[in-house]
């Protein structure tokens, strides 16, 4: 198979998982197995970061891999995670014996060293070295300003990625975070959806609220609202609370009319 | 928003048979069942002290889902029901095992893969939930929901029909509206609580039972209610 038909038989791959069936942790596994296929690394893994910041390795093409990507989550430091923090690709690679560069990676492929760099991961890099790996790259997951990810590379060879294939790894990346995205906003749709129906229905507690007090006080319907907002903002209560316990009878009438 | 035509055909239906030999409670639950993208479907009674019963079921199956929630005291129709929103679960097998000990393993051992429960209540009216199972994963898309809400709305006015045992009302469909999108009718209802020194509840039964001996619309009498030309004080 040429490389094109390589390149075209993954985005099929990985578009399918999108529409039919969506299943995120199927399409997370496709996309870390095809990286790998076509960009002649041995091994790739994928770290999120959930909605409340907190990382989390999410697929692993091999055992190694997932275990270097949990040292980096754990130590707070590595290519992957600076690559989250900056937003940028980020290598650490063997540029000889005993001797890695690493850094962000500029748009001509090679290291930036300089002021965003946020300094070497020597345990990190030792651990590598130990799994038989001699290079990683971090391609960022990212939809505008926000990062959600990282997608990491790894191969046990020290060439370098092509200006073409890094690109490459970066369409990928953002194949990733489309998906990704697609997942969290049926999740929230369906949060959106049970918050509507709870405020819908609570409109029509503060209704029977204020037919309970205008009842028992003589009040109009407004006057009875106008109390029960009132006695809420000054007591610090949610609406919806004072509303149920005029109903339940707990809150003396007396307190909110005076 | 107006019911849709599948909600308002399952009405119609509901509207026309007799309830033998099956009962309304059963057919909502069969025409939910044919109507939707779910498998199953049940309709249980809950009141505030926190007890609950059965009303109808699909099949064994959902019948046993419903019961184990009920022994348990654990599930998404009671968290449905307590806390008054839809808990809406698409992929059952995805929750950490530590969500609803007991019955999540259960329910999915019977091959439930996703279960939409939806809190059947009036505002402060708590009366039971309408759940809705599937044995597939996947969510229900905006048409099935709103279906679903709506669906949710009938069984509402069913429970207070057969617990205010008006069932051969007709007036249905008018009180799916006038119920649910009119502040007249439920500031009514909490007048008459007060008048007549009851429940919520069964103030908007009385409320439903007068506008049905006179052959008037619920936001007809409540109406009467709000401005004060109309007590219901529970005398006859």
């Amino acid at each position: 198979m040429t490389r094109e038909e390589q390149i075209a038989e993954a985005l099929v791959e990985l578009a399918d998982t999108l529409v039919v069936d969506y299943d995120v942790v199927d399409f997370m596994h496709a996309l870390v197995n095809r990286s790998t296929e076509l960009l002649g690394g041995d091994a790739a893994g994928l770290i999120l970061s959930d909605k409340r910041g907190q990382l989390q390795v999410m697929a692993a093409s091999t055992h190694e891999v997932e275990l270097l990507e949990l040292f980096e989550v754990n130590n707070d430091a590595g290519p992957c995670l600076q690559c989250l923090r900056t937003g940028r690709p980020v290598m650490d690679i063997d540029a000889g014996p005993e001797v890695s560069e690493s850094g962000t990676v500029a748009a001509q492929g090679g290291v930036e060293h300089g002021r965003d760099r946020l300094g070497e991961w020597p345990r990190f890099t030792a651990k590598r070295r130990a799994a038989g790996y001699r290079a990683v790259y971090a391609l960022p997951l990212r939809l505008r300003e926000e990062v959600i990810g990282a997608l990491n590379l790894f191969s046990t060879s020290a060439i370098p990625l092509s200006e073409r294939d890094l690109r490459l790894a970066q369409a990928l990346a953002d194949v990733a975070t489309i998906g990704l995205l697609q997942e969290r906003a049926i999740r929230e749709r369906q949060v959106l959806a049970e918050q509507l129906q709870r405020a819908l229905n609570t409109r029509i507690v503060i209704e029977q609220a204020k037919g309970v007090l205008a009842e028992r006080t003589g009040l109009g319907m407004d006057q009875a609202f106008a109390a029960m907002r009132s006695y809420a903002r000054s007591n610090h209560h949610r609406l919806t609370e004072v509303a149920e316990r005029v109903i339940d009878n707990t809150l003396p009438v007396g307190e909110l009319v005076h | 928003m107006s019911p849709s035509q599948r909600v308002l055909d399952v009405v119609e239906s509901l509207l026309e048979s007799d309830g033998f030999p099956v009962p309304p409670s059963v057919r909502l639950c069969e025409a939910v069942t044919a109507a939707l993208p779910v498998t199953g479907v049940a309709l249980s009674l809950m009141v505030p002290t926190g007890s609950a019963g059965l009303v109808a079921a699909t099949d064994d199956r959902a019948r046993a889902i419903e019961e184990l929630q009920f022994s348990l005291g654990v599930g998404p129709s009671l968290v449905a029901s307590r806390s008054g929103r839809p808990v809406l679960e698409p992929d059952l097998a995805r929750l950490t095992s530590a969500r609803w000990p007991g019955f999540l393993p259960a329910v999915l051992d019977r091959g439930v893969r996703a279960v939409f429960a939806f809190p059947l209540q009036v505002g402060a009216i708590r009366v039971g939930v309408l759940d809705l199972y599937r044995d597939s994963p996947g969510d229900l898309p905006d048409e099935a929901l709103a279906d679903a809400l709506d669906f949710a709305d009938v069984a509402t006015m069913l429970l207070l029909d057969l617990q205010g045992q008006n069932p051969d009302d007709p007036q249905l469909p008018d009180r799916l509206e006038a119920a649910v999108h009119r502040p007249e009718v439920h500031q009514a209802t909490g007048m008459v609580m007060v008048q007549a020194q009851v429940g919520l509840q069964e103030a908007f039964l009385l409320l439903r039972a007068r506008a049905y001996a006179d052959n008037r619309s619920v936001l007809d009498v409540a109406i009467d209610v709000v401005g004060r030309r109309l007590r219901l004080d529970g005398e006859p």
